[in-house]
């Protein structure tokens, strides 16, 4: 049992959310309040960046200070605040639209520079705020409103680009498995250098309905029955995971860090911050 | 019979009516059967079997549900 009282960080005046019925962002909002509130992070040295879309909606309902930046560009935005002021802790919130397809490039560079940031990246495969196109991570076969007749595209593994790109921690959890989900964010606030945490978020609206999942709780159950922990994935085949979701962490590696060596420089160059 | 040991208070659950979407995820996974739907709400039908997991809560999107 956790005692956190995560209303501390709400602002409650601001709700009930606009999110719809059955939504996962707003039980991976708590995983993320419940994870700031074990690591004892103050609210005013707390910054929650997001760029557009239904997830990016999170930060107007947290009472930290907040930036709703603009479509993929919430990492720039936080980049900015990061360099600006390195002793913040810096929360980016973005979807796998924001950061896969229109802000996919920065999510790779700050990968590859390996900034400390915490990404929470809420994935429900499809593009919910404006209503159901395709995105980077829908399934094929899944239909969209682009894909009437079933997606034709391969999905991006975006925990898998973001080890390949270079992110010292990267792990997946899901709505469902908010408990563990909240742990793994918890390693991400508290990992030095650009930490990815990849949550799967189910849409009940604009792709439960599209795919016949008549329920919000179907889509759990499905989240459910798809989640494979690293370890045991480990001793499936690639045809056994085909349509499994693997959680946990999946990288978590000690590597030099961007702001830091940033302020080496200026101070190598005798220069102050 | 009741989860609460004799020297303990037991478990209050808060709903908020005003917040909650009726999306079903605490009814549907409270390990108890603590909960049910009433008028599209989630209601407490059965607060003596409630072990204070508290996964309602983790699991609730809309911040409508409570357990202390
Ligand atoms: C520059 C720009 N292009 C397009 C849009 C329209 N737009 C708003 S949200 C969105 C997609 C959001 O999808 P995702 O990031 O997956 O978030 P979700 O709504 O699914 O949580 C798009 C394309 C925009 N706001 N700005
Ligand atoms: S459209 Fe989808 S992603 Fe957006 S609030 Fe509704 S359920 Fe959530």
């Amino acid at each position: 049992m956790d005692n956190f009282d995560y209303t501390t960080f709400l602002r409650e005046k601001k709700f009930p959310l606009i999110w719809c019925a059955g939504c996962g962002h707003g039980i991976i909002m708590k995983a993320i309040l419940r994870a700031v509130g074990r690591v004892g992070w103050d609210q005013n040295d707390t910054v929650m960046v997001s760029g557009i879309g239904c997830s990016s909606r999170m930060p107007g309902y947290v009472d930290m200070n907040t930036l709703h930046t603009t479509h993929g560009r919430a990492i720039p935005f936080a980049t900015g605040v990061k360099m600006a002021n390195p002793d913040l802790h810096v929360i980016v919130i973005t979807g796998d639209g924001d950061a896969t397809a229109i802000g996919g490039n920065h999510f790779i560079h700050a990968a590859r520079r390996n900034i400390d940031l915490t990404v929470v990246l809420l994935n429900n495969t499809i593009y919910g705020m404006t209503g159901g196109q395709v995105s980077p991570t829908t399934p094929r076969g899944k239909k969209a409103s682009t894909a009437s007749f079933g997606n034709v595209e391969a999905p991006f593994n975006i925990s898998g680009l973001a080890q390949a790109a270079g992110a010292s921690f990267v792990a997946r959890g899901t709505a469902y498995g908010a408990v563990q989900l909240s742990k793994y964010i918890e390693k991400g606030l508290l990992k030095k250098g650009l930490s990815v945490i990849e949550a799967m978020s189910p849409c009940p609206t604009v792709f439960g309905r599209r795919n016949k999942m008549k329920s919000p709780v179907e889509m759990y159950d499905e989240l459910r029955d798809q989640s494979v922990p690293v370890k045991k994935a480990a001793t499936m085949s690639e045809v056994e995971l085909e349509d499994k979701i693997v959680t946990g962490v999946l990288t978590d590696v000690d590597k030099p860090e961007y702001t830091a060596e940033y302020a080496k420089l200026i101070a190598k160059l005798g220069g102050s911050a | 019979m009741s989860k609460t040991k004799d020297n303990e208070a037991p478990p209050v659950i808060e709903i908020n009516a005003e917040w909650c979407k009726g999306c079903s995820i605490c009814i549907e996974y409270c390990p108890q059967d603590v909960l049910a739907l009433e008028n599209g709400i989630a209601v407490v039908v059965n607060l003596d079997d409630c072990n204070r997991c508290q996964l309602c809560d983790y699991r609730c999107p809309d911040y409508a549900i409570t357990v202390k």
